[in-house]
């Protein structure tokens, strides 16, 4: 059994069938990437994991229980954090309030009406919140306005503020999409450390084949809204359904 | 000190000593002399109107300074508030404690009502459906629960709700000895004593009801920057930044913009409550969308999610609508004496749209320069000055810096 079981998952854009059949499985501490050619469906199914989209049928299961049908603040606080394609973090917040926010989140759960205690008095949080900045090597960031980042390091920061919740599920949909290659393998770089250092699980989706290849234990190819394959990555390299259906592609652009 | 930064607390005590010596700063002319009657500032109602919008917008700040919901019905609670205290006086007492209290409870809960059916949408479409609702408000105090003949006149419509020497007042006396109206008190001081100081030319007043008000404009002051600094306050402007990230986070937004909401609406009717308390008197006209209008008017005046902001925003604006209306033909004329009599009246004609009656023309303008040329109100203009003068940076209060 995986962490995430997805069975049978459909999903109809008016006249589109955006997905249908989709079955999957993420196994505990593993890094599973999902790819495919543009508009294969992969973002939407990804929605599907977070309380964006409900599914037309099927089943979406965390550790044991449904997804489907909670709201993304509830599935978050199920252990689920996703990191988006923009990076979306609090542009007019500084970086340490950045920080602290899913900290408190995690701490206080969805709503909590802190609004007599003094942030003079939230050392753990803080202190917590500095050391994920020390451990991403972001410690002298931590006053800047957090819009006036670069774009990796924006990612940077986002990919820090899922992490400091300790999810069990980390969901990235094309986190190099659109980064310059010293940035894209900046990210390359923070993903692989987070595998090697912490028990968590990553479902990545992602367009790079660099990438994919540099992180994924298990890949799941997606074409049209249903998975072609799914398999270890030297296996899916050479495989002529994949060829065929995606790398052909990219490698003609 | 009470667990305000240091520079806070300098804040703190800049604007308690310019409220509590208001006085004096507010009544720089001598009495008598012509600038004294144009630009003197210092009488009671004045002084107390400063205050009272004070705590108005201060209150409507954390609501839009913090979150960015921009409420354009927060009059409807300031008219609230002002029917509670004043039914407060007709049933029970001239106290003004516990008219203030039933004023902050009733808009509390008018708020949360409220607060509840707008915020399923938000942007414009917040905006227009708590202008509607206030709309709806103020229509329903007008007419139909302000029919003078039904048994449920709530408001006294067109009239405004006052008090009559047969009310009950269970806890003090209908009629005074001498068989007028009591008046309004704080544990026997009355609202409206004050205490005449003449030194030399000059005479400042100290009104107990303005003092009353400055406390409790201090009160709500402390507690909206301890608000501001608070994880709720930084959830606030988390908020206004990015809800997005917020609800992948673990925060459901919906109850801190609800409880953002139902704050300010409560410091609405606390303000409402001080009015009536100063002047038992609440008519309809105060819950009009014109004075929603005004209150949003004030915040940007001011300096929008800034502390000390909302103070400016609401003094200037009171400050310059009562100098304004004050200045006539006449005034004009004395002033623009000097030239020849053709211009002299060609100008003063000119000026006449600007001057009393006129004055929203002049405010209107005022603001339009102050949103083009300063974006974040008179504190930011404040703080360029001070820039300016190579001054270390005095008031720095803006809602972006660290939070220690
Ligand atoms: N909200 C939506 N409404 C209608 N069509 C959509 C919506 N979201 C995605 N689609 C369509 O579904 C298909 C799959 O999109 P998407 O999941 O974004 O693809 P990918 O991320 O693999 O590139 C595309 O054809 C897209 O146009
Ligand atoms: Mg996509």
């Amino acid at each position: 059994m995986g962490i995430l079981e997805v069975k049978n998952v459909g999903k109809r854009f008016g006249g589109l069938q955006a997905l249908s059949n989709v079955e999957l499985s993420v196994k505990e501490n593993t890094c599973h990437a999902i790819i495919g050619p543009n508009g294969a469906g992969k973002s939407t199914l990804l929605n599907c994991f977070v309380g964006k989209l409900m599914p037309d049928t099927g089943s979406v299961m965390f550790d044991g229980q449904s997804v489907l049908g909670r709201t993304p603040y509830e599935i978050n606080q199920m252990g689920i954090s996703r990191v988006f394609q923009t990076p979306e973090i609090f542009g007019d917040l500084n970086v340490l309030e950045n920080m602290m926010i899913p900290i408190f989140a995690k701490r206080d759960g969805a709503f909590r009406m802190h609004a007599f205690e003094n942030m003079l008095d939230e050392r753990d949080v803080v202190e917590k919140a500095e050391h994920m900045l020390e451990e991403m090597g972001m410690a002298d960031a931590r006053n800047d306005h957090a819009a006036s980042m670069s774009r990796g390091n924006k990612r940077r920061l986002e990919i820090a503020m899922c992490l400091s919740q300790d999810p069990r599920l980390l969901l990235l949909d094309e986190p190099t999409a659109g980064m310059a290659r010293a940035d894209t393998n900046n990210t390359i770089d923070l993903l692989k450390q987070i595998k090697e250092e912490r028990d968590i699980t990553i479902a990545i989706i992602e367009h790079d084949m660099h990438v994919v290849f540099s992180l994924a234990d298990r890949i799941t190819v997606l074409a049209q809204g249903t998975p072609l394959v799914e398999d270890d990555p030297e296996n899916i390299k050479g495989h002529p359904k994949v060829r065929e259906a995606y790398l052909g592609e990219t490698q003609a652009v | 000190m009470l667990g305000l930064n240091k520079k806070d607390t300098t804040l703190f005590w800049i604007v308690a000593a310019m409220s509590l010596l208001a006085p004096f700063i507010l009544n720089p002319f001598p009495e008598g002399s012509s600038l004294a009657q144009m630009f003197n500032a210092g009488y009671p109602d004045l002084m107390q109107r400063f205050v009272i919008f004070g705590i108005l917008v201060i209150g409507f700040n954390i609501l839009f300074g913090l979150t960015g919901y921009l409420s354009f019905g927060h009059a409807a609670f300031l008219g609230i508030g002002s029917y509670s205290a004043v039914w407060m006086f007709k049933l029970v007492g001239m106290n003004v404690i516990p008219a203030i209290l039933l004023a902050m409870i009733v808009s509390g809960v008018f708020a949360l009502l409220i607060g509840y059916v707008s915020l399923r949408r938000s942007g414009i479409y917040f905006s227009i459906l708590t202008l509607a609702i206030a709309q709806m408000c103020y229509n329903l105090a007008y007419s139909v629960l302000g029919n003078p003949a039904s048994s449920y006149n709530l408001t006294n419509g067109e009239t405004g709700l006052q008090l009559s020497l047969d009310d009950a007042r269970i806890f003090g006396e209908s009629v005074t000895a001498d068989g007028a109206l009591p008046v309004t008190n704080f544990f026997g001081l009355a609202m409206r004593s004050s205490y005449k100081m003449d030194v030399g030319g000059w005479l400042f007043t100290f009104n107990a009801g303005y003092y009353f008000s400055a406390i409790i404009m201090l009160i709500s002051f402390y507690v909206s920057i301890r608000i501001f600094r608070s994880p709720f306050g930084m959830m606030l402007r988390a908020v206004k930044s990015n809800q997005q990230r917020m609800n992948y986070t673990g925060l459901n937004t919906r109850p801190y913009i609800l409880a953002a909401f139902v704050i300010s609406g409560i410091y609405a009717g606390l303000a409402g409550g001080l009015l009536s308390s100063m002047d038992p008197l609440a008519g309809a006209e105060r819950m009009h969308w014109t004075a929603s209008g005004e209150i949003v008017i004030m915040a940007i005046l001011g300096g929008v999610g800034t502390l000390v902001g909302p103070v400016i925003g609401a003094g200037f604006n009171e400050y310059f609508k009562n100098i304004l209306s004050k200045i006539n033909d006449s005034v004009l004329h004395d002033w623009l004496a000097f030239m020849p009599d053709g211009i002299e009246n060609l100008m003063v004609g000119f000026l006449h749209y600007f001057v009393g009656k006129g004055w929203h023309l002049t405010l209107g303008i005022m603001f339009m320069l102050v949103i083009i040329f300063l974006p974040g109100g008179l504190v930011e203009g404040g703080q360029r000055i001070a820039k300016k003068f190579g001054r270390k940076k005095k008031s720095d209060e803006t809602s972006t810096t660290p939070a220690e």
